[in-house]
């Protein structure tokens, strides 16, 4: 499978406004900080959620705790890949009995990635609240889910790939849509 | 990419790429165990065949709690069963079992090669729990594991073994686990149960029958149970063992002071190992049990899931959002 660029959908600076945004919207509409915890989707959810916590500090003053998900124990797609599947360690250092849970993820697509990581954190505890933050949401559920936190939506096809490229894991930092040539 | 595991017959075949990826597979697991619920839906609806022709207590309950916690079903054939009884080969009972359609079988058996038989008659993964005198090769990646949690490395290390090494297959595999990661060996025991086919391998393997010149500067001491079932007579009278090969307190001491103590298990407090040894500091053994367990779930995970679903779709690796 080959990818071919086709536009830049946010820069860097502007992913960075974006985020500063989001983390501003989570503060008014949360009711509290108190019990809020954010949850950050590995890979690229993780330092999305690191960032947001960051800024909601700047803004409230508040440490809001940031666990990390891996969430390929609860992939409901296992079967249909080829190689091992690479597990990663879970960290969420708080317990997660009426928490206030924001799960960050950079794209939100069919859900499933939601879905599973719901089963996850049901895992460890009874959460008061479950919502999501992402960064890009690009349409095209499969499941009933859906984001409180938008950073932007977009239009796409199934054809086409949303590449979220962050400095923490990939050597820059912007949103590319990219399309799948044969 | 570690290279796709098909069957885990041996330690032997595998590169050391592979055995670093089940490691690493494993430390997941080793978290999943503190959970407050300990019951995945990952293997949902798959079926892990336990088939113990020789008795076991301890691996068999391992496999069986991994599997369990995993969200599979198990088959459990054991050692006593009738049908062995009555004289059916070892092919039928296991052909038997896979026309109940298992997703893997778990298989020890008295027969040094019966797993690698097995696996050529089969199509699904094989997992060898224990083959004669061969390889025992979860035990040995749980040893890894022990071992590099503990001290942050298994590569160059002094290894002593202590033991019947020559009936040992936990021995064996861990002479070929940790050879490829460099360690240098020292195999302690009566000479009449001190094997020379490790020289020819090119590892760095010497064979001592005293035990304060084999401890000597030693990382780790692997004790081994004097398998009185396995032999019509031991090489030694017990007590006699005992005052020669028993790892006291102060023989430890001639080792490095944080040299790692480990032992297969079942221990036989008071002839291999001094109690005080075995409940010491040092002494990894419970750890060893844990990491049994996360072992046994990475690998189940990873030889279950990498289904015959996937060769077929040849599948992308994105995962949808």
């Amino acid at each position: 499978m080959r990818v071919v660029e086709k536009t830049q959908l946010m820069s860097a600076t502007e992913i960075e406004r974006t985020l500063q945004r989001v983390a501003h919207e989570i503060v008014e509409k949360s009711g509290g900080t108190a019990n809020l915890a954010l949850i950050g989707i590995r890979r690229r959810g993780v330092p999305l959620a690191q960032r947001i916590a960051r800024a909601m500090h700047g803004i409230e003053r508040v440490e809001v705790p940031v666990g990390t998900l891996d969430i390929t124990l609860y992939r409901d797609d296992l079967s249909k890949i080829a190689s091992h599947p690479v597990l990663h360690s879970s960290d969420i250092p708080f317990a997660m009995d009426d928490k206030d849970v924001l799960l960050v993820d950079d794209v939100l697509y069919t859900g499933r990635t939601a879905r599973a990581a719901m089963n996850g954190l049901f895992d460890l505890g009874r959460p008061s609240r479950v919502r999501m933050a992402v960064l890009i949401d690009r349409g095209h559920r499969e499941l009933p889910i859906e984001a409180s936190f938008i950073g932007r939506s977009v239009q796409t096809s199934s054809r086409e790939i949303v590449e979220v490229r962050l400095k923490e894991t990939d050597k820059e930092e912007r949103v590319m849509l990219v399309e799948r040539v044969e | 990419m570690a290279e796709r595991l098909r069957d885990l017959l041996g330690i032997e075949e595998l590169t050391a790429q592979q055995i670093a990826f089940l490691l690493d597979e494993a430390k997941p697991f080793q978290e999943f165990q503190r959970h407050p619920l300990k019951k995945l839906a990952t293997l949902r609806g798959k079926t892990v065949a336990l088939a113990f022709f020789e008795a076991s207590t301890r691996t068999r309950i391992s496999f069986a709690t991994a599997a369990s916690r995993l969200g599979a079903d198990t088959m459990n054939l054991q050692a006593e069963s009738s049908s062995l009884k009555k004289g059916e080969s070892l092919l039928d009972t296991v052909r038997t079992l896979d026309a109940m359609k298992p997703d893997c079988i778990v298989m020890r058996h008295g027969s040094s090669g019966a797993a690698d038989f097995v696996a050529r008659h089969l199509d699904i993964p094989v997992i060898n729990a224990g083959d004669g005198t061969h390889e025992h090769p979860t035990q040995a990646l749980l040893d890894a594991l022990t071992i590099r949690d503990r001290r942050g490395t298994m590569e160059k290390l002094n290894v002593t073994i202590i033991g019947d090494i020559l009936h040992s297959r936990v021995a064996r595999s861990n002479l070929h686990l940790l050879g490829k990661f460099g360690c240098c060996f020292t195999l302690c025991g009566p000479p009449m149960w001190l094997p020379r086919e490790f020289e020819c391998l090119g590892k760095q393997v010497r064979r001592s029958s005293r035990i304060e010149e084999a401890l000597e500067g030693a990382d780790v001491a692997i004790v081994l149970r004097v398998q009185q079932e396995r032999l019509h007579e031991p090489a030694l009278p017990l007590d006699e063992y005992i005052l020669l090969y028993q790892l006291t307190p102060e023989r430890l001491k001639l080792a490095r002071p944080d040299a790692l103590v480990l032992h297969p298990g079942p221990m036989i407090r008071g002839l291999e190992i001094d109690p005080a040894v075995a409940d010491g500091p040092q002494s990894c053994v419970l750890e060893q049990v844990t990491n049994g367990l996360a072992v046994r779930m990475a690998l189940l995970f990873v030889m279950i899931t990498t289904g015959s679903e996937a060769d077929e779709a040849k599948g992308s690796a994105h995962a949808a959002h």
